[in-house]
């Protein structure tokens, strides 16, 4: 799926992590870049943990900024889900 | 007898704050309050549920009890936070502003049709009814008795005098009478009652004045919005050694009496009876005391 | 080779010498005596009625004898405020001289400054007891070719003893002094209290400058630092940054998570068997180490309980326990805000105490050695309980060893507070990067999600259990927190060592390895 509009969740409190999705022209593919004050630590995990949520929605000509301050696997999973749904404009039972 | 919970204190955690929900266990509170509704705002009420939801399934609250205040059926996202929400089967929803038994019905219906489709039993999780309108006062032993699920009521001062249109004062005047009126409702119900949280985290003195006062009329136990908060009600909630010492000895007094076939008897010269030991089981299951 | 706790030490350091691996806290002391000599402390002679003032800083340090190779001291007492260490080393830098030692009994972020003068061989060796900010992370990444040493407070002042530091010039700032070098920090607009640390450089050092923004009328009391050991004295504009050096009184931290942690940790001593009339007690200045205090005290009144002193570094917390008679004296080796400094002058319960009496262990005896408890923070504790204070999560030095193991190492009970994890990395570790106080001088290390008793110490956990405490073992502890943050990949080293971890008895404890830059 790609993107339909540009999203953001989370905020740049610690132990959170703020995510930005932006819709690319088409067959851009995926352009993503991760931003951690604990990159050296869990810089792998975190782009797994991306990847894998990526695929899973099947995102595809996609920017996506991340900008971690130390979240843990929950809340980093939690914000991208929000965000990948907002970009989607999928979120349920909120204001806009 | 319901299930014997401890719900001395309930920590309010801002459903969207991941820093507060991963600390949530640590405090000691006996119970976790995940707040989707007015500790969120509007437009983050999709973000706060899928985290809450993430981190209900992975984070140790240890002895907590874990509730998620959801948002009323009435606004665009009651529905949604019951979807997400009644699968994992935290301890307890809390239902906010609550006025009638028809809502509390309507609740429930949608509640257990949740856990159909996920298998799930419809007698372990359980409803916190909050009252915090006029309306909801009024409604309140309908609201407390009818419904085997509803194990707690609690009152939202914040709401309450702003739905009678007065100023919350730091004496409570305004909402004495939906206070006492509450826990009657809950008494006559046999559910714990738990007084709304005290505003200033750090007037120290006044929350202990506030919760000496709320244990006085009969609440079970008292919402708290810091953790700072805990210590205080713990304290005031909490036998003394005294009261403990005494409740044990009418217990342990009254199995013996009891085995001898004796109901009434005499500690000190006072009669001692059913109703008094009914309370110093109560003092002593507090104190998490057993009589061996 | 490899000392007692299992760190591979090597034999021998260009720039550093032959090194003697750490085999146990107590070890080296049992026997009643050092066997390395000490050096005689400097003799001078000064003509009646000659005049010590000098019109400038440069002008006194060009009075010093400043030569390549030099070792330059100063005191920390001025904290981050501190601005004569940098402006020193540039009036030293300006006059061509290179390869100076730094010995700075800590140095601060307000020192990044000084970063040029490592990178361009003006400064070529540090001893110091703490290093952070930009400096730590230069010389975790290798800036200087000789390892820098980390000492304790009470180590300092036995390498100062030994001649491993042979200071040249001590630089003393004063908050207040007279023409003849008497000195103090107990009065004065940059007053910052005790001035303890430096007693030493000025007893040792070849050259002495006293620099003041405060020149009283002779006599200067209290004599904290007395002429016979001062050479030169100058007055200067403004010693430091006031609002950094010593501000108003101390608050106790708002954090949930300190307060809790805090609370835990005086459960822990109210109920260690420790906690008795006429106890000893140490906390640290900030975070959940001085807000364990604020239970103490409160302890201390339900229970009608007095303590006998207080001790290390001080603040007005410390100070309002001694005017409510909670404790009868306090030792003061360092203060940390500006009410301490008025107790100091005013109240003799109140005693400035040198860094030797403080914790030297090689004397008849510290005053550390008398402490019955003691709170510490921890920057990493693994589960044999040893403690880092010195190295980040990051890699870098952005710590102080400071009285850490000094006070660990005579204490009846050492509480180690910290948090399990800070900003998602675990606190907990199967091996700390750097070992800064062994643990088998830690008791207890408390965390906001459990309590952990050196294994060592079983009628303190039995006490403490007995109390109804949440009591993990730390193995437990240490998975069940890798479980909340994930483990994290660990950070990559090179073989060349950047710094040396001296114990207080002058055994080596640990090395710092090269970080390698991330990225690079």
């Amino acid at each position: 799926m790609k993107p339909k509009i540009a999203a953001q969740s989370g905020t740049f409190e610690s132990s959170d992590v703020i995510f930005l999705i932006e819709p690319l022209p088409h067959n851009s593919g995926r352009k993503i870049e991760l931003y951690s004050t604990v990159m050296q630590q869990y810089g792998v995990s975190f782009r797994r943990i991306v990847d894998e949520m990526l695929d899973q929605f099947e995102m595809t000509d996609i920017h996506l900024i991340a900008k971690d301050k130390g979240a843990l696997e929950p809340t980093i999973k939690a914000r991208l889900e929000t965000a990948i749904k907002r970009s989607l404009d999928q979120q349920e039972g909120t204001l806009k | 007898m319901k299930n014997f919970k401890n719900r001395r204190t309930m920590l309010y955690i801002p459903g969207n704050n991941p820093a507060m929900i991963q600390q949530g266990g640590i405090y000691g509170a006996d119970s976790i309050l995940l707040d989707l509704e007015d500790a969120v705002a509007l437009n983050q009420k999709d973000a706060a549920r899928t985290l809450v939801r993430n981190m209900i399934k992975v984070t140790d609250f240890y002895d907590a009890e874990v509730c998620v205040r959801v948002n009323h059926l009435s606004t665009p996202f009651g529905m949604a936070d019951l979807e997400e929400i009644v699968p994992l089967q935290p301890s307890a929803i809390r239902y906010p502003k609550t006025e009638s038994p028809e809502e509390v019905i309507e609740l429930l219906n949608i509640i257990e049709k949740i856990e159909d489709r996920h298998g799930l039993p419809h007698n372990k999780m359980t409803i916190h009814a909050m009252i915090e309108t006029a309306m909801g006062v009024q409604n309140v032993f309908n609201i407390a008795s009818k419904f085997s699920r509803i194990d707690a009521i609690t009152i939202g001062g914040q709401d309450l005098t702003a739905d009678m249109n007065i100023i919350y004062t730091p004496d409570g005047a305004g909402i004495d009478f939906a206070r006492k009126r509450i826990i009657m409702a809950a008494k006559a119900s046999h559910i714990d009652v738990i007084d709304t949280v005290f505003p200033d985290v750090n007037d120290e003195e006044g929350l202990r004045r506030e919760t000496e006062y709320a244990r006085k009329i009969g609440f079970t136990g008292k919402a708290v919005i810091n953790p700072r908060q805990i210590d205080v009600v713990h304290e005031v909630f909490t036998p003394t050694e005294e009261e403990v010492r005494k409740a044990y000895h009418i217990v342990k007094e009254f199995r013996a009496n009891s085995a001898a076939g004796i109901g009434v008897f005499a500690i000190d010269g006072k009669m001692v009876d059913a109703p008094i030991v009914a309370r110093a089981e109560y003092v002593l299951r507090l104190a998490n005391v057993q009589v061996g | 080779m490899l000392n007692s706790l299992g760190r591979e030490i090597p034999e021998y350091m260009e720039g550093i010498g032959k090194l003697e691996p750490f085999q146990g806290a107590l070890t080296k002391l049992s026997k009643g005596w050092m066997d390395e000599p000490t050096i005689p402390a400097p003799n001078k002679a000064y003509l009646p009625h000659q005049s010590k003032l000098c019109k400038t800083l440069e002008e006194a340090i060009i009075r010093s004898n400043p030569h390549n190779g030099m070792t330059v001291s100063f005191h920390h007492h001025l904290r981050n405020g501190d601005i004569l260490l940098v402006q020193t080393l540039t009036i030293l830098h300006n006059m061509g001289i290179r390869e100076i030692t730094l010995a700075s009994s800590s140095l601060n972020e307000c020192h990044d400054p000084i970063l040029p003068y490592l990178v361009d061989g003006t400064v070529t060796r540090i001893f110091s007891s703490g290093i952070r900010s930009q400096l730590g992370r230069a010389i975790a990444l290798g800036v200087l070719e000789t390892p820098v040493v980390i000492h304790s407070h009470g180590g300092r002042v036995r390498c100062i003893h030994t001649g491993k530091i042979q200071i040249d010039l001590a630089v003393i700032p004063a908050s207040a002094a007279d023409i003849e070098g008497n000195a103090t920090g107990s009065h004065g607009k940059s007053a910052f209290g005790s001035i303890g640390y430096a007693v030493i450089d000025a007893r040792y050092a070849k050259q002495v400058i006293v620099v003041t923004d405060n020149l009283v009328n002779y006599p200067c009391i209290p004599l904290s630092i007395s002429q016979n050991f001062v050479d030169h004295v100058v007055l200067v504009d403004s010693i430091g940054d006031a609002s950094k050096i010593a501000t108003g009184t101390t608050r106790i931290t708002n954090s949930p998570m300190d307060l809790r942690i805090a609370k835990l940790a005086a459960d822990v001593i109210e109920n260690s068997g420790f906690f008795v009339p006429g106890f000893a007690f140490q906390v640290g200045a900030g975070g959940a180490s001085l807000a364990v205090a604020k239970f103490i005290r409160e302890k201390m009144k339900t229970k009608g309980l007095k303590g006998s002193f207080m001790l290390g570094g001080i603040t007005s917390y410390c100070v309002d326990m001694l005017n409510e008679g909670l404790f009868e004296t306090i030792f003061d080796v360092q203060s940390f805000d500006a009410v301490v400094s008025n107790s100091l002058l005013n109240n003799r319960h109140h005693i400035e105490i040198p860094a030797a009496l403080y914790a030297n262990p090689f004397n008849c005896g510290c005053i550390t050695n008398k402490i019955d408890v003691v709170v510490l923070g921890a920057l990493e504790i693994d589960v044999d309980f040893n403690v880092n204070v010195i190295t980040g999560s990051e890699g870098n030095i952005r710590g102080a060893s400071g009285g850490h193991s000094d006070t660990a190492s005579g204490a009846k009970l050492t509480v180690v507070v910290c948090p399990s994890f800070r900003g998602r990395i675990p606190i907990i570790k199967k091996r700390v990067h750097t070992i800064v106080t062994p643990g088998e001088t830690v008791h207890v290390l408390v965390t906001e999600r459990g309590i952990c008793v050196n294994p060592a110490f079983r009628e303190l956990e039995e006490n403490l259990r007995n109390a109804g405490l949440n009591i993990k073992d730390i193995h437990d502890l240490e998975i069940e927190v890798d479980k909340i943050t994930g483990i994290p990949a660990p950070l990559e080293y090179t073989d060349k060592i950047v710094g040396i971890v001296e114990y207080r008895d002058g055994t080596i404890i640990d090395v710092i390895h090269q970080l390698k830059e991330h990225g690079a």
